[in-house]
């Protein structure tokens, strides 16, 4: 069973290395390698099957944990209000083709929210690090597109535990029941880490980095595992988590998380492609390429429209349109959750095909972005 | 006074830019992690920053001291303005100075003329509040604060001796 985990990480570790070289994410070729080990695939994994798994639920976890603590409680409140209205606007638009698409496959409509979620959400990941390395923060609508992602994670927390109560399949009373109990969560949390973030801080605090990365993790894994208890999902506990630890604490959680999370995060993904048959792929490329290509153009016009309001000039709103396409790890841990809920297989294979493709277009296109645009604005007449 | 625009970037820290006289725009990212990039905008087009120098907190530190350094001697110069009868005077150590290469303490000047050495700047560095054992070297310029006679007494005895 070592043989084969050395093997599956060591393989993982070239891919990443050759995603840097080439200056993608390393999430699809992390899917690809997963489908490849999977059923029906080239190298069918025997003995460590069972590790990835449990591995990929702590993947799930940590990569909520740490998105948690990139932002502060009172960032997302005051975010809250002034990026309202786009951020509806993103919601909207996003949501819509997915929904409409899951309808159309005939897949009911649990399939139809699974899709909404996996075509709306941008990948925090891949744009985060793109802004950085194309130079963008500086830019004027930057803080529009990070406004936005912000407001797609809190709507990620409230999304996720109304996807696990409909695909754990309850009653509409109890389903009611866990959204008050999420929502109530998700406030009580903000409002704690508002007033006591000291209180919690001093709690968890150490100056041994050991003793920090076990209270952490542990602090992580039992309020995820509780969340799960209440069904409103492991991954928003973990999130929660996250937006309750700030400051100096924060920095040196994330320094220390960071590489676990990037191992966990990583089985994840190759546990998702795990579970879905090549063969299957397929006969859903068409419906992914469409799909892909709505989703492209609907976050183009999200940006456009939410720069253009905070008063961004034109080539600033199509830089916008382009940051947001990517779409890549929250789209997995949705269709993730439908697919071990055994909703129809074919659901994680058009997500699959749809992360596949913008997660690698998204940024290579913004790489190209630029220079396309002023070459067209600048042979054009100047608009007043 | 300088209008500074503050930026919320969330997930990532603070942005801080601001428009010079001549219009042109530079910032500084402020990341989180210590991390400092300057950024500076387009001639044109204030929505797109051309430049990102990625500088490390040393670094920018660095970049901040030599920014800064001649700012100190300014705002004296500024002081002197607000301030009847203060003045405040730059002296160099010329090369037939009787304290080059002798301390501070050794002009005695503040109980000679009432004024005070306030500052010396050497390359370009300023040293803020010299003490009595601060060694005068050739091409230092002394920044001295007081009555108008009392700096012109300073400047004879760092002339004269």
């Amino acid at each position: 069973m070592l043989i084969e985990l050395g093997a599956v990480i060591l393989g993982l570790g070239l891919l990443g290395a050759l995603a840097v070289r080439a200056g993608i994410s390393p999430v699809p070729l992390y899917l690809l390698a997963g489908l490849a080990f999977g059923q029906g695939g080239v190298l069918p994994l025997g003995a460590s099957a069972e590790f990835i798994g449990v591995g990929a639920e702590i993947g799930v976890v940590l990569l909520l944990f740490t998105l948690g603590l990139e932002y502060t409680a009172g960032e997302l409140v005051s975010n809250l209000r002034t990026s309202g209205p786009a951020g509806m606007l993103d919601l909207a638009l996003n949501a819509t083709p997915g929904i409409i698409a899951g309808l159309l496959l005939g897949w009911g409509p649990v399939g139809a929210l699974v899709l909404g979620g996996v075509t709306y959400i941008s990948s925090s990941g891949i744009i985060a690090k793109l802004l950085g390395d194309l130079g963008w923060l500086g830019n004027r609508e930057t803080p529009v597109v990070l406004s936005l992602l912000v407001f797609e994670d809190l709507a990620m927390a409230l999304y996720l535990p109304i996807l696990t109560t409909v695909l754990a399949g309850v009653a509409i009373a109890t389903g009611a029941v866990t959204l008050v109990v999420a929502v109530t969560a998700v406030a009580l949390v903000l409002f704690v880490a508002l007033r006591y973030g000291r209180a919690v801080e001093s709690f968890v605090t150490s100056p041994n980095d050991e003793v920090l990365v076990l209270k952490v993790l542990g602090l992580i894994l039992l309020v995820a595992g509780l969340a799960q208890q209440l069904q409103i999902s492991a991954a928003v506990g973990a999130f929660l988590v996250g937006i309750a630890l700030s400051g100096p604490l924060a920095e040196s959680a994330r320094a220390l998380l960071s590489p676990l999370r990037d191992l966990f995060a990583a089985v994840f993904f190759v546990f998702f492609g795990l579970q879905i048959d090549p063969a299957s792929l397929w006969p859903m490329a068409g419906a992914a390429v469409l799909l892909a290509v709505t989703g492209a153009v609907s976050k183009l016009v999200t940006g456009y429209l939410a720069a253009r309001r905070a008063g961004v000039g034109r080539l600033g709103r199509a830089r916008a349109g382009v940051a947001l396409l990517a779409r890549g790890e929250f789209s997995i841990v949705i269709a993730g959750l439908a697919v071990a809920a055994g909703v129809d297989g074919r659901v994680g294979a058009l997500a699959a095909g749809y992360v596949l493709i913008l997660a690698v277009t998204g940024p290579l296109l913004a790489r190209v972005v630029e220079p396309l645009l002023r070459h067209r604005l600048r042979s054009r007449p100047e608009s007043p | 006074m300088v209008e500074v625009e503050r930026t919320a970037l969330p997930g990532i820290g603070l942005r801080h830019t601001i428009t010079t006289e001549r219009g042109r725009q530079v910032g500084v990212v402020s990341h989180r992690t210590g991390r400092r990039d300057l950024v500076i905008y387009d001639r044109e087009d204030p929505d797109t920053c051309t430049e990102t120098v990625v500088l490390n907190g040393e670094e920018a530190e660095a970049l901040a001291e030599l920014l800064a350094a001649y700012r100190i001697v300014e705002r004296l110069a500024e002081l002197e303005n607000q301030i009847q009868g203060l003045v405040t005077e730059q002296i160099p150590i010329t090369g037939g100075s009787p304290y080059e290469d002798r301390t501070l303490g050794d002009t005695r000047a503040r109980t000679r003329t009432g004024a005070s050495i306030v500052a010396v700047v050497r390359e370009g560095d300023v040293h803020a509040s010299p003490r009595p054992d601060f060694q005068f070297r050739r091409g230092d310029v002394v920044v001295v604060v007081g009555t108008g006679d009392g700096t012109t007494g300073v400047a004879d005895i760092l002339a004269n001796g």
